[in-house]
């Protein structure tokens, strides 16, 4: 009876897929229910929580700061999503041909950041952006004659430090992406189109970037909940959650400044949800787009 | 169909993933946790207390080896855990909240106190174990920590706030300090030292209140009215920050790296010489000891400039408080030993002696062989005696109120508002107004 439980091809596949099931029902499902409801709440320091009905929603439409922290997200992503998709592919590309000499070097010199905590390279960061004259990027700009600048006290200049700490530890993983991508893509292909006659150009716009858009969608979508989720990096590069103007405060940061540093825990499951929807909107509309909820030929 | 359904259900997952990723930082810095026995024995009741200053343990270990040998029947072992400001908070506010994991002894400062204060407090009353000191100590340092008429904090210093003058460099620009009596006098001399020297003569402070809760006590206003409101654009808050912005645009003061003198970086401004003047509550004292070696002898105390003769020339700043949580092992024991430990006679003088604090029993404050006392790094350090100013001003240090809304307060003016005054220039009036709506927006 066991057995014939166990090697019954109905039941097997259940049972594969019951660990990700329950890890997803118990860390996920469960969780999301409750911040759901506590969005509807009003939740204080050791005391029963009330409920307020849609208060903290309503707050959360005339709430300036908000919404500074959603565009501070959105366009913190934008860059992300320009910038690392199309260079990490061409230097995919690029390590991958036969011309390429160091190409071990190169592959681990592009990943070796990645294997950094945030928190270290966060923290170097600030210094190098540092608004004293002594700061690494000051005294470099000092060479051509610039004078210093407050990097991390300007909304651009700010950006160009986060999304250059962006840019440093996430192209080499973008960029095995690729590679790994890039192996997939049979050799037949060029050589058939080197016989045709087709230019190096051509074959990379015909041939690899087709092939690789199943890597490029999963990249793309996982590059969009990054950038919308990112709070660690501008937490670090700011010494704290509270950047001056706000110009470093992202959704989940503005999340964690509600729930943890003010208490807020009900109003924070309100900004919690609003960015559940607005990443689930993004992120679907992204993949019906690119196709994948078509059906399989 | 079921494949959409799949897919639909992956990027759920994923983006539920964001929340696992917002949370994973809060356990980054655990914190170092070191344990004191002070001499205590085997039977000694193990109590833990985190704090935000390593200092603060210095002075509790000092004070447990004096408690322990007091009681002997009653001994403690101390599990001090120090944590960086935000952290600590964060976690004692979530253990707090869930009744779980909460330390039996606790600072809380004063920024992020009243949070602790909202509804019921979960903090255990200390009434029975302040009264035999609450003569002995400043009143309004134990209202400062109350609820409804109930004290839940015991207070570490008045934070009294004097001006801290680099000597050396107003010597240079040849300036004497002592004759500073106003914002006119300041503004005359800070133009002086700019001219003479290039260097500023204060900081224009964007991280932090200090110089506006100054202003507002000379004014004898407040960032709240008398209900506890917020009220941050009153006329006496234009008043203080025009006079601030108008030094800025003479080039007397100028913004500093950090935001303000109590950071990291501008210790290291300070420290070169590039600024000569930081107002501050008397508790930056330390902090030019510990980080500031290079300008021993050469920092006076004074009290800070006003706008008219006669306004009062001080206010007390920041603060720590210690409390004990609902959840702690031995409530009983707790209480008295934090009692001890901060409102005793010996511990007022320990606060001096270790911290550099100006205590919160003001008899200290006159006991010359204690305040005068020539071994002492900080009498040492400084050019003159800052009991010398502080007795002087003893009548005048006002107190700004600390409020359910102060944090909110503070984290709109410190992060939004002070930037855009000093760093961008925008009116005054415009950016206190829109602080106000800002503040009003959030407490709803």
């Amino acid at each position: 009876m066991i057995k014939r439980f166990l090697y019954s091809q109905k039941v097997a596949p259940y049972v594969f897929v019951l660990p990700f099931i329950l890890i997803f029902l118990i860390f996920w499902v469960y969780p999301l229910g409750s911040s759901l409801s506590m969005s509807f709440q009003k939740v204080t320091l050791g005391q029963d929580a009330q409920w307020v009905g849609f208060d903290n929603y309503t707050k959360l439409m005339g709430d300036k700061t908000f919404f500074k922290a959603v565009a501070n997200s959105a366009i913190y992503m934008v860059l992300t999503l320009v910038i690392l998709i199309p260079f990490p592919m061409l230097f995919a590309v690029l390590i991958n041909s036969k011309l390429m000499w160091a190409r071990e070097f190169f592959k681990s010199s592009f990943f070796f950041p990645a294997l950094t905590s945030v928190v270290v390279a966060g923290t170097i960061f600030r210094l190098m952006f540092g608004e004293m004259e002594g700061s690494m990027i000051n005294s470099i700009l000092g060479l051509f004659g610039i004078e210093p600048m407050k990097f991390l006290k300007g909304q651009v200049t700010g950006y160009i430090a986060l999304v250059a700490l962006a840019t440093w530890r996430w192209t080499g993983v973008n960029m095995l992406y690729f590679l790994s991508g890039l192996k997939n893509i049979p050799d037949d292909y060029y050589e058939a189109a080197s016989i045709d006659g087709a230019s190096r150009f051509q074959k990379f716009t015909k041939i690899t970037m087709p092939l690789l858009k199943p890597t490029s969608i999963y990249v793309l979508t996982i590059s969009i909940y990054a950038g919308l989720a990112m709070f660690i990096e501008s937490m670090m590069l700011w010494n704290g959650n509270n950047s001056p103007k706000n110009i470093g405060l992202t959704i989940v940061g503005y999340l964690y400044r509600q729930g943890i540093e003010k208490n807020n825990l009900g109003y924070a499951a309100a900004v919690g949800i609003v960015l559940l929807a607005i990443t689930m909107i993004i992120n679907l509309t992204q993949l019906a787009f690119s196709g994948m909820f078509k059906k399989e030929d | 169909m079921k494949k959409k359904w799949l897919v639909t259900l992956l990027v759920l997952t994923m983006t539920s993933l964001l929340w696992g990723c917002g949370a994973k930082s809060s356990s980054s810095s655990k914190g170092e946790t070191s344990v004191l026995d002070a001499g205590a024995g085997e039977s000694a009741t193990e109590l833990s207390y985190w704090t935000f200053v390593e200092l603060h343990g210095q002075h509790f270990e000092k004070m447990l080896e004096k408690w322990n040998k007091a009681n002997p029947d009653r001994q403690i072992k101390l599990n001090v855990t120090v944590m960086p400001y935000d952290d600590m908070h964060n976690k004692l506010s979530i253990a707090v909240q869930t009744g779980v994991g909460a330390p039996d002894i606790a600072d809380i400062e004063l920024g992020k106190y009243p949070d602790f204060m909202k509804g019921t407090p979960q903090l255990e009353p200390l009434d029975d174990v302040v009264k035999p000191y609450k003569d002995t100590v400043v009143q309004s340092q134990l209202d400062l920590y109350s609820k409804d008429g109930t004290v839940y904090g015991l207070s570490t210093h008045v934070g009294a706030s004097v001006a801290f003058y680099n000597t050396e460099i107003l010597k240079e620009a040849g300036v004497d300090y002592k004759t500073i009596v106003t914002w006119d006098d300041f503004k005359k001399a800070g133009m002086q030292v700019y001219e003479k020297t290039g260097k500023y003569m204060g900081t224009a402070d964007t991280s932090a209140t200090w110089q506006e809760s100054m202003m507002l006590a000379q004014q004898g206003a407040d960032f709240t009215d008398e209900a506890g409101n917020p009220k941050v654009n009153s006329e006496q808050m234009i008043k203080g920050l025009s006079i601030l912005k108008d030094l800025k645009d003479n080039n007397v003061i100028a913004t500093i790296a950090g935001g303000q003198p109590d950071t990291e970086e501008a210790y290291g401004e300070f420290n070169s010489g590039n600024y000569a003047t930081a107002f501050m509550p008397l508790w930056e004292m330390s902090r030019y000891t510990n980080y500031m070696a290079d300008l021993s002898g050469k920092i006076a105390i004074a009290p800070i400039p006003v706008i008219e003769k006669g306004m009062p020339r001080s206010y007390g700043g920041g603060g720590t408080a210690t409390v004990v949580t609902k959840t702690a092992k031995d409530v009983q024991l707790a209480k008295e030993f934090i009692a001890y430990a901060k409102l005793s006679l010996d511990a007022n003088i320990e606060i001096w002696n270790t911290l550099g604090f100006d205590p919160i029993n003001m008899d200290v404050w006159d006991m010359k062989d204690v305040t005068h006392n020539p071994e002492n790094k900080f009498v040492k350090y400084f050019v003159n005696n800052p009991f010398d100013v502080l007795n002087d001003i003893k009548s005048e240090i006002k107190l700004i109120k600390s409020t359910p809304a102060s944090p909110t307060i503070n984290n709109i003016l410190c992060t939004v508002t002070l930037n855009e005054i000093f760093e961008d220039g925008k009116d005054i009036k415009k950016a206190l107004d829109d602080a106000q709506a800002q503040i009003e927006q959030e407490l709803k």
